[in-house]
């Protein structure tokens, strides 16, 4: 079977395009799971809100993307900051399966709220004109919106890495994840900090929608999907640890990506696949801890 | 006891007469089918406190493989059964040894993992019909002698069916091991110290519950002649877990309650949205029943966040306070 160099290169970006959006939604799931033991199922719902914002405030109201690639996160996030306030506060003590189960039951409602309003159809997204185009590297064609994909989900993700490993906030939360009540006993606000831990994470989930939007086709069930790989991206990768969650996301992606060149029919199972021989072998995941 | 074996009995009693009083046989089937995956489904979240959110690939699963044996083979209805059944209990054994690996939140994110890639596969493998699905499911003769293209025939064979595996159910959750499942939900550290074997329990609840799904699953493509991709899609599942949550967890009638509301529910909001449009004349009513799912997410938050314990669990609830009443005032 020959491959031509061009093809593979290019099904190697896309593939390292998916795996920025499972990079930046593991991170996300990783961060608020770390500090409210809750698996947000709605983080695809929050994925397709950020997407399904962007094109409303464009075809609606004619903002622009850029404007857009900031305020459809801080419009999540607040929506994100709502429902943690008034819904899942209140589940805290509880198992952690009734997390799942609100978080499942959000999901079905804000898909099915939008999908009552745009079908299941998708939407036509038009790529920025400043990102519109390609460079020719000379070996392969690279289209600058793939490119720009990559370089914006990686500086996140590291800005994320930064924040959560090297500042005082994020030694903050940090010492939460570890500890709660200790960390309350210090005097920080601890419950102020997990309502923005959530807004956070949303935010990100809604800024991953936004730059898949031109992409993958936007639609209102484009994040469920999404959000189971991006579970097993986490079961391989394991909850433990930010970089873990980057590293295995963009790496699922790569794989992904490759096996659409080399066995096409394997592609939509690949991930679950690793996802059971990671379990074979590691049990933990590839960045967690044994307890 | 008594007062739920009466209950039961009544039950029983009922759906033997349902389809000469008016009841819609294919219907009642079809409710039946779901009671008895929700049962299956509580066995293991109810009484063993595992959150399984992959039970649309035992549905799916095993829809197709009773389908195609009895569609393409050629096989009487009662091996079609057996094949679904043995379908589930395989596929929930796979499921089980790897999901067993990890606890808790993890659990529920490998088995949906898993699931989903049964969804892929049903999606791509030839014999499943893709997008389509599996058509045209002949019904063929029990044993070879009874004839169940008749509804009615059909209907009392899948009650006596349900009946049959709801008792299996019931006498798994009162057996020993049913006692070491509760143990294991309510303490597994203790259950592990008092020298059981966790993750076998665990495994053997499991293949259990996949396998009863398995039938629920070969019974519905036996009743309605087709398997589709929406049993093997995790909506699926996660219709089992409303139906559970909303009926009563860990309760043995709950699962029952909770699919005939969940079943009815998604089947008549057509036209409860008319209703509601014509009483309240709000237009947008008129869709809900192309949005059912806002309707199955507001019953979702709200069981979590105000009625755990469901229908039944609220109801064995009140009758036992009504009963501790009534005891306090015979004592006075």
């Amino acid at each position: 079977m020959s491959v031509s160099l061009p093809a593979l290169l290019s099904q190697l970006l896309l593939g390292l395009v998916n795996g920025s959006f499972y990079a930046m939604l593991s991170l996300g799931l990783a961060v608020i799971f770390g500090l409210l033991n809750v698996i947000n199922f709605a983080h695809g719902a929050l994925f397709m809100m950020g997407a399904v914002l962007t094109w409303m405030a464009m075809n609606y109201l004619g903002v622009n993307y850029w404007v857009m690639l900031l305020a459809a996160p801080v419009v999540v996030g607040a929506f994100g900051i709502l429902i943690e306030r008034l819904l899942l506060r209140w589940i805290y003590k509880l198992d952690h399966l009734y997390g799942l189960l609100l978080t499942l039951g959000l999901t079905l409602l804000i898909e099915g709220i939008f999908r009552s309003a745009y079908g299941v159809s998708g939407l036509a997204y038009d790529t920025p004109d400043a990102l519109s185009g390609a460079f020719n590297l000379g070996f392969m064609i690279l289209p600058k919106y793939r490119a720009w994909v990559v370089v914006a989900s990686l500086v996140v993700c590291f800005v994320t890495w930064f924040l959560i490993e090297k500042t005082r906030i994020g030694a903050y939360l940090r010492a939460g994840t570890e500890n709660p009540r200790l960390v309350e006993a210090f005097g920080v606000n601890v419950p102020l900090m997990i309502t923005l831990t959530y807004g956070f994470g949303v935010a990100l989930a809604a800024f991953a929608g936004v730059l898949a939007a031109p992409v993958i086709q936007v639609s209102p069930l484009m994040g469920q999907n999404l959000i189971i790989v991006v579970f097993a991206v986490v079961v391989i990768g394991g909850m433990g640890s930010i970089m873990g969650a980057i590293l295995t996301g963009l790496g699922l992606g790569v794989i992904e990506g490759l096996t659409k060149v080399f066995y096409p029919e394997a592609s939509s199972t690949v991930v679950f696949v690793i996802m059971v021989i990671v379990l074979l072998i590691r049990p933990a995941g590839l960045f967690g801890k044994e307890k | 006891m008594n007062k739920s074996f009466i209950g039961y009995g009544l039950l029983f009693a009922a759906l033997l007469a349902a389809p000469f009083v008016g009841a819609y046989p294919v219907f009642m089937m079809k409710l039946m089918c779901f009671a008895l995956f929700a049962a299956a489904f509580n066995l293991l979240l109810g009484y063993t406190g595992l959150l399984s959110f992959g039970h649309a690939a035992f549905l799916g699963g095993s829809a197709y493989m009773a389908g195609h044996a009895m569609k393409v083979w050629g096989v009487t209805p009662e091996i079609g059964l057996v094949l679904g059944t043995a379908t589930g209990a395989l596929l929930g054994w796979v499921f089980g040894v790897l999901a067993i690996r990890r606890q808790g939140i993890y659990f529920a994110m490998i088995t949906l993992a898993l699931a989903q890639m049964v969804f892929f596969i049903a999606l791509q493998a030839p014999f499943t019909g893709g997008e389509d699905g599996l058509q045209a499911v002949p019904r063929g003769k029990l044993f070879g002698v009874l004839d169940l293209k008749d509804d009615l025939t059909m209907y009392y064979v899948a009650l006596v069916i349900v009946a049959a595996a709801f008792l299996l159910i019931v006498r798994t959750i009162h057996s020993p091991f049913g006692q070491v499942l509760k143990g294991i939900k309510e303490n597994e550290p203790r259950a592990v110290s008092l020298g059981y074997d966790v993750g076998r329990f665990k495994l053997l609840a499991f293949v259990i519950s996949a396998a009863l799904s398995g039938l629920a699953g070969s019974l519905k493509t036996l009743v309605l002649g087709f398997a589709t991709l929406t049993d093997v899609h995790w909506s699926s599942s996660g219709s089992v877990i409303l139906m559970t949550l909303l009926g009563g967890l860990g309760t043995l009638s709950g699962p029952l309650v909770g699919a005939a509301v969940v079943v009815a529910l998604e089947n008549k909001i057509g036209e409860l949205g008319h209703l509601l449009a014509s009483i309240t004349r709000v237009e947008w009513f008129n869709t809900l029943g192309e949005s059912v799912t806002i309707v199955t997410g507001l019953i979702f938050v709200v069981c979590v966040l105000a009625f755990r314990r469901g229908i039944m669990g609220e109801a064995i609830a009140l009758l036992g306070r009504g009963g501790k009443r009534a005891q306090a005032g015979g004592g006075h």
